[in-house]
C-alpha cells in the first residue's frame, strides 16, 4: 500500500536479564503482543495498547513500555495524532472510534480552583472527634415546610415530601451498562454501592438478575433504545433515569455492536442474539421540553409516583436553560455529564470536540436555577472527569448535590485507561464479554476496591470540610465563597461566580 | 356501581393520576371488565398496569395510552392521541378510530389494531425478543417513517378503501429487524434507508392471514377481499446496519 505503515504507538521492551520466561505476559495479553516460540519470548509491539496488564503481572518487573517511540518531524499543529488520523481515514473512509473520555489537552478548570481553610478567626473542625454530616438526599425539596401541633404536643409536618434517595456520601457510580462492561464489573460495583450506602446506575442495558439483590441501590436507566425496559425493571430500581445525552458524545446515540450481544446480554436487554443494539440519537417520543415532561410523568405514573426520576443531559452550550426546563418537568434530579465523561466507544470527533467542561456547567445550572427560584425543585448530579475528592468538593461548592464517578471506579477495578474498551478485549475483565477475560475480575475484590475508593474519598471530603469549618455537606453546596480561582480569566470567573485568589 | 365483575368509571373532569388510581383499585377488587366513560385527553391510561383484564374506553384518551402495560386488553371507542402502546410489554390495544404519531413506539410485545389511520413514525423501534413479538395492524393509512429503526415484530398496513400511496416516505428507515407488510406494490421512492424487499414465506403468510382475520373480526369487516390481495414484504438489509461505519483509533 502506498501509505505504508505508521510508526509504533507503543514500544514494549523486555529486560532479558530480569525475564525468567514464565510467560505470564503471554497468557495475560489479550491483544496478542507476546508469544512463546519454543521457550523464547517474542514481542509484537504493534499490538500493544498500553493496558499495563503484562506489566502488572510480571513477577520480575522485566517489562518496560514507551509511548510513541518514533519521532515525527516536530510540528505544533500537525501533531503525530493529527497525521495518523488522516492516514487512517484516507485508508478506510470511516469514522474514527475512540474509547474513554476527551483526550485533548484542554486545561482543567478544577485544577485552577483552590479550596479554603480556617485560620485564627474561625475554628476548623476535627472530623475524628466531631460529627460530620455527609448524608445527601437527592430529589425535590419543599420550598417551605408547614407544621401542625398534634393533641399530644408533637409536631407534625403537613407537606407531602417527594420521594428522595438517601446517600451516605455524595458519591455515586454512574451508568455503565452490562454490555459496555462485564457482568463481573457491574456486580462488583453493585456490591460496593450497597456496602457504602450509595447508588449505581444500570446504564441502558437492562437489569441482570444477579443485580436484583442490590436493586435498592440501583438507578435504572431509560434511554432512546428502551432496552430491557418493562414495568418490572422500572419498579425494581430505587430511581429511574432518563438518558437524553452523555458527555462523551453529546447529540448522538449509541450502538452496541452485534458481536457483543451474547446470549446473556440478549436476554438482559431483551433483543435478539447477535443483533446490533441501536440507541438512536433522540427519544422518539421527545421532541421538546414538553415531551420530556410527558415521559417523566409517564414513568412516574407507571410506578405510581413512588420513584424519583432523573434526567441526564450532556453539558452543552445552553445547559443552564435546558436544566431549568427539566426542573419544571416534575423531574427530581438533573444529571449533567461534562465533556470529559467516559464511554466504551464514541466517534473521536465527538469525544474530543463536542460539549463543555462540567465545572462551568454545574456553576451555570446552579446559578440559573437559583435566579429562577427553583433550585429546591431539583437536585444536581455532576459527572464527567471526576478524578479525586478535591474535584468532588469543588463540584459541590460550585453547586452540585452529588457526583457520579465512572472511570475512577473502573480504575479501582484494574482499568489503566488504555482507551480500547470498544475492542471488547479488555484484559482486566471490565470492558469485555469474553468469558476467560471476565473471569479475571474477582467480584469480591473488585467490590472491596471500589468501596475502599469511595470510603477514602469520603474521609478526605470530611477532612476538607472540617478544615474549612464546615460540618455538613449542605453548607458546602453552592458555597462559592470557599473557592478561589487561580489564573482563570474574568469571563470564566463570572460564569463560575468565583473570586480570584487574593480577592 | 359494581355490576358483578364489571366496574364502571366515569372519567369526567378527573385527572389521569386519579383515573389510574381508580383503575388500579378496580384491578385490586378483582374486576374482569372495566368500562371508562367520558374520557377526554387523560394521558397514561393503564400505564404500567399488570392484569389480565378487559378495559373499554369511551372518548378520546390522551398520549401514551397503555405505556409499559402488561396484560390488559383495551378497546378504545374513539381516537387516540400520540404514542399509544409506548414500550408496551403484553396485552392488546384495539382502536375504533385513528391514532397519533409514534403509535406502538418501542413496543416489545402484545398487539395493537387501529381501525383507521396512524400518524408519523408508527411502530418506531418496535423490537422482539424470544416469545415476545409485537404486532401493529393498521386499517387505512400511515404517515411518513412507518417502522423507522424497527428491531423486530410485525407491522401490517392494509390500506382498506385507499388508493396508493396510503403511506408516507421513509418506510423502515434504519430497520434492523422485523417485517413491514403493506398491501399492494410500493414504489422505491417511498422506502427508507436500509430496507430490503423480501419474499412472502409461508409462516409470514400464515401470520398475516390470521392478523387480517383478527382485525376484521374486531371491526366487523369481511376478510375475504383482503386475503386475496398481493402484499409487499419489507425487512432489514442487515441486522448490523452500522457495522461498516467505523474504524479504530
Amino acid at each position: 500500500m502506498s501509505l505504508g505503515s505508521v510508526p509504533l504507538r507503543y514500544k514494549v521492551d523486555i529486560d532479558r536479564e530480569q525475564c525468567m520466561r514464565c510467560m505470564r505476559c503471554v497468557d495475560n495479553c489479550s491483544y496478542g503482543a507476546f508469544r512463546n516460540e519454543e521457550g523464547k519470548l517474542i514481542v509484537n509491539s504493534r499490538k500493544c495498547t498500553a493496558c499495563h496488564r503484562c506489566i502488572s503481572m510480571c513477577p520480575r518487573d522485566a517489562i518496560s513500555l514507551k509511548d510513541r517511540p518514533v519521532d515525527y518531524r516536530a510540528h505544533p499543529l500537525w501533531t503525530s495524532e493529527a497525521r495518523e488520523d488522516i492516514i487512517n481515514q484516507s485508508r478506510t473512509g470511516k469514522i474514527v472510534l475512540a474509547g474513554m473520555g476527551n483526550a485533548k489537552d484542554f486545561p482543567s478548570i478544577f485544577d485552577r480552583l483552590v479550596l479554603d481553610a480556617c485560620q485564627v478567626t474561625n475554628p476548623s473542625i476535627d472530623p475524628l472527634r466531631e460529627p460530620m454530616e455527609l448524608k445527601t438526599h437527592i430529589g425535590k425539596k419543599p420550598s417551605r415546610l408547614e407544621f401542625e401541633e398534634t393533641v399530644d404536643g408533637d409536631i407534625k409536618v403537613l407537606n407531602e415530601i417527594a420521594p428522595n434517595l438517601e446517600l451516605q456520601t455524595p458519591i455515586m457510580i454512574g451508568h455503565m451498562s452490562y454490555g459496555a462492561i462485564s457482568l463481573n464489573a457491574q456486580r462488583s460495583i453493585a456490591q460496593a454501592v450497597a456496602k457504602v450506602g450509595t447508588f449505581m446506575g444500570t446504564g441502558e442495558g437492562g437489569l441482570h438478575e444477579s443485580i436484583y439483590p442490590y436493586q435498592d441501590n440501583t438507578i435504572v436507566q431509560v434511554a432512546s433504545g428502551r432496552f430491557g425496559v418493562d414495568i418490572n425493571y422500572l419498579e425494581r430500581g430505587a430511581a429511574i433515569e432518563i438518558k437524553i445525552g452523555q458527555g462523551a458524545k453529546p447529540g448522538i446515540g449509541g450502538h452496541l455492536p452485534g458481536e457483543k450481544v451474547c446470549s446473556d446480554i440478549s436476554c438482559t436487554r431483551m433483543i435478539p442474539y447477535g443483533s446490533d443494539a441501536i440507541s438512536p440519537a433522540p427519544h422518539h417520543d421527545i421532541y421538546s421540553i414538553e415531551d420530556l415532561a410527558q415521559l417523566v410523568r409517564g414513568l412516574k405514573e407507571a410506578t405510581e409516583w413512588k420513584k424519583p426520576v432523573f434526567v441526564k443531559v450532556a453539558a452543552v452550550h445552553n445547559v443552564a436553560a435546558i436544566a431549568a426546563g427539566i426542573a419544571r418537568s416534575k423531574a427530581d434530579a438533573v444529571v449533567i455529564d461534562g465533556f470529559r465523561g467516559g464511554t466504551g466507544a464514541a466517534p473521536k470527533v465527538f469525544r474530543d470536540n463536542v460539549g463543555i467542561p462540567i465545572e462551568a456547567a454545574i456553576a451555570s445550572v446552579d446559578k440559573k436555577l437559583n435566579e429562577q427560584g427553583i433550585r429546591n425543585e431539583i437536585s444536581i448530579i455532576a459527572s464527567g472527569g471526576i478524578r479525586n475528592s478535591a474535584d468532588i468538593a469543588k463540584s459541590i461548592a460550585l453547586g452540585a448535590d452529588a457526583v457520579y464517578i465512572g472511570t475512577a471506579a473502573l480504575i479501582a477495578m484494574g482499568c489503566r485507561v488504555c482507551g480500547n474498551c470498544y475492542r471488547g478485549l479488555c484484559p482486566w475483565g471490565i470492558a469485555t464479554q469474553r468469558e476467560d477475560l471476565v473471569d479475571r475480575l474477582d467480584i469480591d475484590s473488585g467490590a472491596q476496591q471500589v468501596a475502599n475508593l469511595i470510603n477514602a474519598w469520603t474521609y478526605e471530603l470530611s477532612e476538607l470540610m472540617g478544615a474549612a469549618g464546615i460540618n455538613s455537606i449542605e453548607s458546602l453546596r453552592g458555597n462559592r465563597e470557599r473557592l478561589r480561582a487561580y489564573m482563570l480569566d474574568e469571563g470564566m470567573l463570572n460564569v463560575l461566580q468565583v473570586k480570584p485568589v487574593g480577592a | 356501581m359494581k355490576l358483578d365483575n364489571k366496574i364502571a368509571i366515569d372519567a369526567n373532569d378527573i385527572h389521569y393520576t386519579q383515573l389510574n388510581k381508580l383503575i388500579r383499585k378496580a384491578v385490586a377488587e378483582k374486576a374482569t371488565d372495566i368500562v371508562i366513560k367520558n374520557v377526554l385527553g387523560q394521558r397514561f391510561i393503564a400505564s404500567g398496569l399488570r392484569a389480565e383484564i378487559n378495559i373499554d374506553i369511551y372518548g378520546v384518551p390522551g398520549g401514551d395510552l397503555g405505556m409499559f402495560m402488561n396484560g390488559p386488553i383495551c378497546n378504545i371507542y374513539g381516537n387516540c392521541e400520540h404514542a399509544p402502546g409506548n414500550t408496551m410489554d403484553y396485552g392488546k390495544i384495539i382502536v375504533h378510530g385513528s391514532t397519533g404519531d409514534a403509535s406502538a413506539h418501542s413496543m416489545r410485545g402484545g398487539e395493537m389494531y387501529v381501525r383507521d389511520r396512524i400518524g408519523y413514525r408508527g411502530g418506531i423501534h418496535m423490537k422482539e425478543y424470544d416469545q415476545k413479538k409485537p404486532t401493529l395492524v393498521v386499517g387505512k393509512s400511515a404517515d411518513d417513517f412507518l417502522g423507522e429503526y424497527m428491531a423486530g415484530g410485525l407491522i401490517l398496513l392494509l390500506g382498506i378503501g385507499q388508493e396508493a400511496p396510503f403511506y408516507g416516505r421513509g418506510i423502515g428507515s434504519g430497520i434492523h429487524g422485523g417485517r413491514i407488510v403493506i398491501r399492494g406494490e410500493i414504489e422505491d421512492k417511498y422506502l427508507g434507508l436500509g430496507v430490503k424487499r423480501l419474499d412472502m414465506d409461508t409462516s409470514l403468510l400464515n401470520e398475516v392471514q390470521s392478523r387480517i382475520k383478527e382485525y376484521c373480526n374486531y371491526f366487523n369487516l369481511d376478510a375475504t377481499k383482503l386475503l386475496d390481495e398481493n402484499y409487499t414484504v419489507l425487512g432489514p438489509a442487515s441486522s448490523r446496519p452500522f457495522a461498516g461505519k467505523y474504524t479504530w483509533e
